[in-house]
């Protein structure tokens, strides 16, 4: 069946033998991919920790807790857990596992190429990501804690420091120096991801026989390499606002926690949100683009069916990255903006509905007269599409200007943002987890625990998040620690119960996640099979886990597309890319 | 902006697609580490590219930041700029041309007139910062500071940014002509190249601030 031969014996006489060579200081893509991957899983268990605190305090607002000394949560308190959830996991969780994690270890072997481009650089982007962590991180531990700006850390709060509350001091520095070291990470990544996908493709492997990963890889670097330079920017001048005492975003005649602010005058914070959201918005597909991807490779391999409209798949993945450039100004409606602006940025908002439906219905397609196997990561897959759906649809209610302001400072945006970006992101990187785990570890994620997690998350996250749109839309409003002080917001009480509840409920299958995989890692099944699930790319071609250089020194020459499934006339289901034509068994 | 990438893209496609081998590092006349394919030579221009456009983002970050500003502050006082500047832009506009000389007395095989052109060049990059801290200096002894004013703000901002990414400029002169090219994946003429494009988009891009700073006043 395989073709290719390369003994592991061939391909590992180059690999490094130290410890810290092998594992810390490395520049193996693979390993790479894995120590993202394993950052990233960490940050996901802080930043969860973070939401059950979150969650406790709102179901329970007048609970003490020993961990607060023994009091209630304060506001305060409240605003920095909120800030740093939103933080690492946009960044640390959504941002690198899905592309720096999934995409460094499989996009160079999918292309048929023996590492990144620059694998020294590659190695660099990581540490440097987790500098950026570790310096974050650090703001929980400074005098003031963590800061409580939000995650988009609008001026002029961001900008004016302690006066404005507790965590805006040292924390709030802290912050913004994480971020401007985690925009150079990604900058470093972007620039390694595009250069290998140009240039390192192996034979034969034109653009048209890229896996759709591979696309939505090359298209989020290309998103990361021009958003992230604005990020760092915008990072640097409210630095300086900080600490140099500029003006660029803080205006004149501001009086705060009692005292007039005079050291700054003239400055507009709607730069600073021009700005953020330029990036902020590309960074939203950052997110979502990979997990697209891993859902059209998964939906085609486990249906047994070529990717529906693989072309229109592609043109949709670029098109929502060309879009996601021009309506950052959606995320400022409530801002004041000319009522002209607002229209034109509706309307190219609701414009990205249309290559949003041309995946979904091509996804749907790739499906119809499938025989459909109903595995662990298809099930993340089929969530992710569910997921991706379900919150899509608010997002047409927001982008219309007259809505937004009522939903925008409320719960509906929660939900709608935590089920597209959010979940839908994280079944993607499970989807993708349960299916190359065998590649990766050379042992499979148990199926029968693998099930009960999915199902458990499944119905937990849309119990959590399906009730946030009723709050929003009874006027709940979001970034408060308590909802009890209007009768309008008591009657909702219980709601924040249940969804606290099922929060609880939804974290702890994660754990059941966490046990299958430190369990499967050492004990689980072995797959033999360099092919088990009868894939056609080419990381099925080479041994599980792949040698050093991936393909033994010998460049793979690639003959046919990435989604020949049940081609009429071969005695096999599927054909893989590598395959020669003369070897292909006819039926 | 996008588009401009993806148009590199189909170019690169329509060069190599329907399976014609891409060049595996043939034209490359490093040493290939071992059982590694080595990269193509074409990478570390792709890659160069990518990080200019890359800078270019964060630059138009920062003058689309200058407009809005400028329209919208209340505050705006006229900087006046240091007379110093240019000199320092005729020192930065002759060091792009001293490079293209050094890279063809290599092309020639001249090593030694490569050698002195390539340390006149680097010596001019050094000479245009200094410059730019005597700009800084004179600026701020007429009181002109960091915080005085939006737009003295904004030229010490993208004057230090600026400077900041040609001092990386100034290290990659030094890196061509120090390292030892006989081991390495490319050639030192490459380097010598890839280093001149990026000097020369650094030379243009002092143009346009310099333009920015001294118009748009």
């Amino acid at each position: 069946m395989v073709t290719h031969e390369n003994g592991g014996g061939h391909g590992q006489h180059q690999a490094p033998t130290g410890f810290i060579r092998k594992w810390v200081f490395s520049i193996d893509h693979k390993v790479i991919g894995i120590q993202y991957l394993c950052l990233a899983l960490f940050s996901a268990f802080v930043g969860m920790g973070l939401s059950l605190l979150m969650r406790l305090h709102l179901g329970w607002p007048a609970a003490k807790f020993a961990f607060f000394n023994g009091g209630q949560m304060t506001p305060e308190q409240y605003l920095a857990l909120m800030t740093m959830h939103g933080t690492i996991m946009v960044f640390m969780v959504l941002t690198t596992a899905p592309q720096s994690g999934f995409g460094n270890y499989f996009l160079p072997i999918q292309i048929g190429a023996a590492d990144m481009a620059f694998p020294v650089l590659n190695m660099l982007s990581f540490w440097t990501t987790f500098v950026s962590l570790v310096v974050m991180v650090c703001a929980f531990f400074v005098s003031g804690g963590a800061p409580i700006g939000g995650w988009t850390s609008y001026p002029p709060l961001s900008a004016l420091g302690e006066i404005v509350g507790p965590g805006q001091g040292a924390g709030e520095t802290l912050w913004i120096i994480g971020l401007a070291i985690f925009c150079a990470a990604s900058l470093m990544g972007a620039l390694n991801f595009i250069t290998t996908l140009i240039d390192l493709r192996a034979k034969g492997m034109t653009l048209g026989r890229l896996p759709l990963t591979c696309w939505t890889w090359f298209v989020t670097a290309i998103l990361g390499l021009l958003a992230f330079g604005v990020l760092l920017a915008a990072c640097i001048l409210l630095l300086l606002d900080r600490v140099a005492g500029t003006s660029f975003f803080v205006p004149g005649g501001l009086v705060v926690t009692d005292q007039v602010i005079t050291w700054h005058k003239g400055g507009s914070p709607l730069l600073w949100q021009h700005l953020f959201w330029f990036f902020g918005h590309p960074e939203v597909y950052i997110a979502i683009l990979p997990g697209m991807g891993v859902a059209s490779h998964l939906l085609s391999t486990f249906s047994r069916k070529p990717v529906f409209g693989y072309r229109a798949m592609v043109g949709a993945v670029c098109g929502i990255g060309f879009l996601g450039f021009c309506v950052w100004g959606h995320h400022m409606f409530v801002s004041g903006m000319s009522p002209y602006s607002a229209f034109a940025f509706s309307i190219l908002t609701m414009t990205i509905g249309v290559p949003s439906a041309i995946k979904t219905f091509n996804w749907l397609g790739t499906l119809w007269g499938g025989k459909i196997e109903f595995n662990c990561a298809m099930l993340f897959a089929l969530g992710f599409v569910s997921l991706f759906v379900s919150g899509g649809l608010s997002g047409l209610f927001l982008a219309q200007p007259a809505l937004d302001l009522y939903l925008h400072d409320g719960y509906f945006v929660v939900a709608h943002f935590h089920l597209i970006m959010g979940v839908a992101a994280i079944f993607g990187m499970f989807a993708g987890l349960y299916f190359w785990f065998p590649k990766m570890f050379g042992r499979f994620m148990n199926e029968g625990i693998g099930k009960v997690h999915f199902w458990l998350t499944f119905v937990g996250v849309y119990a959590i998040f399906m009730p946030m749109h009723f709050l929003g839309l009874a006027g709940n409003p979001r970034r408060y620690s308590e909802m009890t002080a209007g009768p309008f917001l008591q009657k909702l009480q219980p709601v924040h119960v249940f969804i606290s509840y099922a929060a609880f409920f939804t974290i702890a299958a994660q754990l059941i996640f966490l046990a299958n995989f430190l369990w499967s890692l050492f004990a689980g099944k072995e797959a033999k099979e360099e092919n088990p699930w009868h894939a056609t790319t080419l990381e099925w071609s080479i041994p599980s886990p792949p040698p050093f250089d991936n393909f033994g020194g010998v460049e793979p020459v690639v003959y046919h597309g990435a989604y020949e499934f049940s081609v009429p006339g071969a005695a096999d289901d599927f054909i893989p890319q590598h395959m020669a034509p003369d070897l292909v068994r006819k039926a | 902006m996008p588009g401009t990438v993806f148009d590199d893209v189909e170019l690169i496609d329509a060069g190599h697609g329907g399976g014609t081998p891409p060049p595996a590092g043939g034209d490359d006349d490093g040493d290939s580490s071992g059982a590694r394919r080595p990269v193509p030579r074409r990478a570390y221009f792709t890659a160069l590219q990518l990080g200019l456009a890359a800078i270019v983002m964060f630059f138009m970050a920062m003058a689309s930041s200058y407009i809005v500003r400028k329209g919208l502050g209340t505050d705006w006082q006229t900087t006046p700029l240091p007379r110093v500047l240019w000199f320092n832009t005729a020192i930065l506009l002759t060091s792009s041309v001293t490079i293209v000389v050094a890279r063809k007395k290599l092309a020639g095989g001249e090593r030694e007139a490569f050698q002195s052109w390539w340390w006149v060049t680097t010596g001019m990059g050094m000479l245009f910062l200094a410059g730019q801290i005597v700009a800084w200096r004179q600026l701020a002894a007429s009181g002109m500071l960091l915080a005085t004013n939006p737009s003295s703000s904004f030229f010490y901002v993208l004057t230090a940014a600026h400077g900041a990414h040609l001092a990386g400029g100034i290290l990659a002169l030094f890196y061509v002509a120090f390292r030892p090219w006989s081991r390495s994946r490319i050639s030192q003429s490459t380097a010598a190249e890839l280093a001149s494009i990026y000097w020369h988009f650094m030379d243009g891009l002092w143009i346009f601030l310099f333009a920015l700073l001294t118009l748009g006043r």
